[in-house]
């Protein structure tokens, strides 16, 4: 039963999405479970294929046709959404409770159209909004991600990286939705212009108390804007913790190990390197999914852990944190 | 539409140490046509820049996309020509260079491309790709060949040789497939490496990996290796003096700790502000950074190129002058007018 109390918005639980394949089936998210309250951002931080971009699809629902099993629970303020069709799923959740910036989606805009039309979209396909009423609401949204209002008469192409990055992080705002899911939102851009994305990100959140679910692999990034951190590894979440004691005092091996690789510009720690590789997720093992890596590896680890609650808010995927 | 000729610059080399590479005033400019046919002008990838690297040291270049460092590399490599300026590998000029010369050159100039994948070709064995360099570069000897591409697997710790040698790019990951880059780019024993993005297609935990090889073969041939980055962070432990490109020019050149410590061109100390270490805190503040972006390279700003975005802008000087290179401290040169008659450069914002 969901431990949901009023104040969840999302709730995960048991996740399962599967994917087939000419090589076996692939477990891209196998029994996830996590949840985020309002106003609040969740990072979910992960190597490249571990399943970080499925979570967000399977939540949007956005899949491909060579799906095996996509079963769970995501309960969305209350109500469980997976039972929903898909064209009740398209009126009642996409874009006006639940909205997504796909990973280079800055570059999937549709260039003989007008930006300020592509973002007005959403509302006139999803709401029905007069064309009128959905560029007024597109000029407000344009000047909450500070994009000049001239810009709406543009096409894409005469808008840079950091403004069409705006752009779509505008359309993703635009029917005003509970929760926002940004795929590597500045994964393609410049340094400086990554930073002032990230900030923009944090007072739209200060102000509007969306909630954020940010994907990125970047441990940098993803502690600009992080209240809790769900760390995935091979299709799993194995912690998810509050940031402040996930950056500072991390449990699960792997997360310890991962927050010594990350190169430090004010320290002098000289960063360390993990051993070895992930276990392919066409071919997971029975027994923990890191065990191979793990410098803690003991006996217990022949089994696959299941998420233990630990004090201090904390769920972690070890055997070493078995009540 | 020529580059405007230049006075000597007043960077020369006075240390004795053994110069590797030295490049002087160099412009790399690309035409820009429409339909093919009417020009309509030029795009300054590199637009006057001069340096010397030192036999054995390890540089890295840093700036943003577009700002023209890998035209800089591929220069560099002999892959486009120079507009204006020149190229001085071991003291023979690139341009003068005779056809089997250039051949020479291109074995003792070693490069590792951003994207493994895309770099190994996807039909040959990782054998066989070892192979091409040592048969277009005369070693005749199937024996040597052997040894050589066993030496080179070994070196970037792709074991069992035997193995690795049969395998495809597509049947290694990221990490190996760079490993096989890196022994290509090795397996003639060049003398200067240039390395761009080595790791930016790559996971974090592989990261620190693949540059720690590199630091070591480098120590240990005492190659000098060039690293091209967007992101300081990573090669913080990797190379001993950066040069910072914006716009199409150095704009600043420090040893390492220096540039972290006391940054002092605007546009360092903004992209020092703009990197962020892992903490917490960090979701709680606003970075102060300056707005807009780079310049479109067609037509970048007159005088100081970072002069629109600069929060320390004076007006009457920056827009009217190019800032030459000040000397603010030991072999660190800033091309900012904030350093003008020893100013105390301000230290970076955080």
């Amino acid at each position: 039963m969901p431990e949901t109390t009023a104040d969840t918005l999302l709730q995960i639980e048991n996740l399962r999405l599967h994917y087939r394949s000419s090589r076996g089936i692939v477990h891209a998210v196998d029994d996830i479970d996590f949840r985020v309250d309002p106003g609040e951002a969740v990072t979910v931080l992960g190597e490249s294929g571990c399943g970080k971009s499925s979570l967000a699809k399977t939540l949007l629902r956005v899949l491909p046709r060579n799906i095996e099993e996509c079963s769970g629970r995501i309960w969305l303020g209350g109500q469980d959404v997976m039972p929903l069709d898909e064209e009740q799923y398209r009126r009642q959740v996409r874009w006006t409770r639940i909205s997504m910036v796909m990973q280079a989606a800055m570059n999937a805009l549709n260039p003989v159209v007008r930006v300020g039309e592509q973002v007005a979209e959403p509302l006139r396909v999803h709401q029905g909004w007069s064309a009128e009423r959905a560029s007024q609401r597109a000029a407000e949204v344009f000047r909450l991600v500070g994009i000049p209002q001239d810009f709406l008469r543009r096409y894409p192409f005469e808008l840079s990286g950091g403004m069409r990055q705006r752009a779509v992080i505008a359309m993703a705002l635009v029917a005003d939705p509970e929760l926002v899911v940004l795929d590597e939102p500045t994964s393609a851009l410049d340094v400086l212009t990554q930073a002032n994305i990230m900030n923009m990100l944090k007072r739209i959140k200060a102000e509007l108390g969306t909630s954020f679910i940010l994907i990125t692999h970047d441990v940098s990034t993803s502690s600009e804007i992080a209240d809790r951190v769900a760390l995935m590894y091979a299709g799993q979440v194995v912690e998810f913790s509050d940031a402040k004691n996930f950056f500072r005092n991390p449990a699960h091996p792997y997360a310890q190990l991962l927050m010594k690789s990350v190169p430090r510009l004010h320290e002098t720690v000289e960063p360390a390197h993990i051993p070895g590789q992930p276990p392919s997720l066409l071919d997971l093992p029975e027994r923990c999914r890191f065990a191979d890596r793990c410098p803690s590896r003991f006996d217990r680890c022949e089994a696959n852990p299941e998420l233990f609650h630990v004090p201090d808010n904390r769920k972690v995927r070890c055997w070493l944190y078995e009540p | 539409m020529t580059p405007g000729t230049q006075n000597q610059h007043p960077l020369q080399n006075t240390d004795n140490a053994q110069i590797t590479l030295s490049v002087r005033d160099l412009h790399t400019w690309f035409e820009l046509r429409r339909w093919g046919i009417i020009k309509v002008g030029h795009v300054r990838a590199v637009d006057g820049m001069t340096f010397d690297l030192e036999q054995g040291e390890s540089v890295a270049f840093v700036g943003e996309s577009g700002c023209g460092k890998s035209s800089l590399a591929r220069t560099i490599l002999g892959l486009h020509k120079p507009t204006q300026g020149d190229v001085i590998f071991e003291g023979t000029n690139l341009s003068q260079m005779l056809r089997s010369e250039r051949i020479d050159y291109g074995g003792q100039v070693g490069f590792v491309q951003q994207d493994p994948y895309g770099a190994l070709p996807s039909f040959m064995s990782v054998e066989r790709i070892l192979r091409e360099p040592l048969i277009i570069h005369g070693v005749k000897n199937r024996r040597e060949q052997n040894e050589r591409i066993n030496a080179a697997l070994e070196e970037v710790r792709l074991t069992p040789v035997g193995e690795f040698r049969q395998k495809f790019p597509h049947m290694l990951s990221g990490g190996q497939q760079q490993r096989v880059v890196i022994a290509r780019a090795l397996i003639l024993k060049p003398r200067l490496v240039i390395a761009d993005e080595p790791v930016s297609m790559l996971d974090a935990s592989v990261r620190i990996e693949i540059l720690r090889l590199l630091q070591q073969i480098q120590k240990s041939r005492k190659l000098t290796l060039a690293f091209i980055t967007h992101d300081l962070s990573t090669v913080r432990y990797f190379a001993e003096r950066v040069f910072v490109i914006y716009a199409g020019k150095i704009i600043e050149r420090a040893p390492l700790e220096d540039l972290i410590s006391t940054p002092c061109h605007p546009y360092t100390q903004a992209l020092l502000t703009a990197l962020a270490d892992p903490d917490p805190e960090n979701a709680e503040r606003y970075r102060e950074l300056p707005g807009g972006e780079p310049p479109s390279l067609l037509a970048p700003p007159e005088a100081c190129r970072f002069h629109p975005r600069c929060p320390h802008f004076m007006e009457g000087i920056c827009d009217v002058e190019e800032p030459p290179d000040f000397s603010v401290g030991q072999k660190h040169f800033a091309a900012c007018w904030l350093n003008q008659n020893d100013q105390q450069p301000r230290g970076h914002m955080s």
